[in-house]
């Protein structure tokens, strides 16, 4: 199963540990992670479930393409980074 | 008058105290976060919204045991396939002001893109209000300068119906219900818009009405501080007078109404429009006592020689009495009065850009 690891600068806000959940995309992972943490949604995604624009989601190090439908695909090895996109000063 | 006044900044929530006639910090909260929004309810609790850069517009409140929680923060619908070409976000910016409604439980959130919210339940759940979003006019309502998005910068509930409600938007004039929000018109008639084509100069939506402020005792009385002038209504925002006796210049952001007296408020000039700094770099207060006839400059323990502060929309306030005001400005200076704004004194402190000011209840 794939790991989804959060910024550490989340957990100023709310517990966000590393987790290991089922899921075939990004999203699907997230929503894994979403399911048991709901609180945790509003902080990576918007309103329409698309990526925060000064969120960044990384997997095996790069960054996914999909920020609006979270549709790259993950495997079970992999490891989604989630973190601050530094954006201004 | 109110001992207690709370200062939201880009980099937290200062609650002020006044002790044995001097005003200290008596509690931080959020230290490093930007305050958007500050509500200190006559229930005892306080809301405080945040803005975080990063993770979105988020929403705390302090119950009367004093614990902090996060609450719920209002949310979209999600966007339908024909709001395509809506040129507006369907997802919350930030939460720019909160108002209590007037019952228990009611609260209204003004956010950023323009979205109305109500809570019934102090704040554990927030609905938007769909009959404003989903006006066809709201697709014309233009971003705060420097912004993309418009906001909802002023919610007026009357005090005597807290069925009727005035918003103030920036930009797109002032927007009214009698029915909770199931309804809504634009109704503001007699500003003017100096920067738009003159065929749309005096059109209703297209006014950038800066802030709005009521006169409790007397709800009908509503001032304005718009981008090009103050006005004052004295039918609850739907005729409006230009005050033209302001000085030291018409363009500000900030306005306070007294709570009794409706012929006096407050406002806090500045030069237009895009440099916003004070008249000669001097923070001044400009008070009217006579309904906007006339108008006093006030600088007595303001700073008068190279100071550029501005004061944003929620950067005035007075509390319940009218006779105890706060400014609070982008340098993060802070000063108060305890004489209707005769005289001010600035607390031993210095505080981040302010955005929001507010006193406790009585």
């Amino acid at each position: 199963m794939p790991t989804v690891l959060f910024t550490s600068a989340l957990h100023r806000f709310l517990p966000a540990p590393a987790q290991q959940v089922a899921g075939e995309t990004v999203g699907g992972a997230l929503a894994a992670v979403f399911a048991s943490r709901p609180a945790l949604r509003g902080y990576v995604l918007d309103d329409q479930g698309a990526l925060r624009r000064h969120v960044a989601v990384y997997v095996g190090g790069q960054p996914v393409k999909d920020r609006l439908r979270l549709t790259d695909p993950v495997g079970p090895c992999d490891e989604i980074y989630v973190f601050q996109a530094l954006s201004g000063g | 008058m109110s001992d207690r006044l709370y200062v939201g900044t880009h980099k937290g929530l200062f609650e002020l105290g006044r002790n044995n006639g001097a005003w200290e910090v008596v509690d931080i909260r959020f230290l490093g976060d930007p305050v958007s929004a500050v509500l200190a309810h006559e229930d005892g609790s306080i809301y405080a919204a945040l803005d975080l850069g990063h993770f979105g517009a988020k929403l705390w409140r302090r119950d009367r045991t004093g614990a902090w929680n996060e609450l719920a923060v209002p949310v979209f619908p999600p966007k339908p396939d024909d709001a395509a070409d809506d040129p507006h976000p369907w997802s919350l910016g930030k939460i720019w002001v909160l108002e209590p409604g007037g019952v228990p439980g009611r609260l209204w959130a003004g956010t950023m893109p323009g979205g109305l919210f109500r809570s019934d339940d102090g704040g554990a759940s927030w609905s938007l209000i769909e009959a404003l979003w989903r006006m066809p006019e709201r697709r014309q309502w233009a971003g705060v300068a420097g912004g993309e998005q418009p906001g909802i910068n002023s919610v007026l509930v009357d005090p005597r119906n807290p069925a009727d409600i005035r918003v103030g938007v920036s930009t797109a004039g002032v927007w009214a219900s009698t029915d909770k929000g199931a309804s809504w018109d634009l109704i503001n008639r007699g500003m003017y818009n100096e920067y738009m084509p003159p065929e749309r100069r005096e059109d209703p939506i297209t006014q950038d009405v800066h802030r709005l402020a009521r006169c409790t005792a007397h709800p009908e009385i509503v001032w304005c501080q718009h981008h090009n002038g103050v006005f004052r209504s004295t039918d609850a925002g739907a005729r409006w007078h230009e005050l033209t006796a302001i000085r030291p210049s018409k363009f500000g952001f900030a306005v306070a109404a007294h709570p009794h007296d409706g012929d006096t408020a407050w406002f806090v000039p500045a030069v237009k429009d895009e440099r916003r700094i004070p008249v000669d770099g001097k923070v001044v207060v400009a008070r009217t006592r006579d309904g906007g006839h006339s108008f006093e400059v006030l600088s007595k323990g303001l700073p008068q020689h190279h100071a550029y502060d501005l004061v944003w929309r929620h950067g005035l306030a007075v509390d319940g009495t009218g006779e105890r005001l706060a400014v609070g400005s982008t340098s993060g200076g802070l000063w108060i009065s305890e004489d209707c704004g005769d005289s001010w004194t600035m607390p031993e402190m210095r505080l981040p850009p302010i955005a929001v000011v507010r006193f406790a209840p009585l």
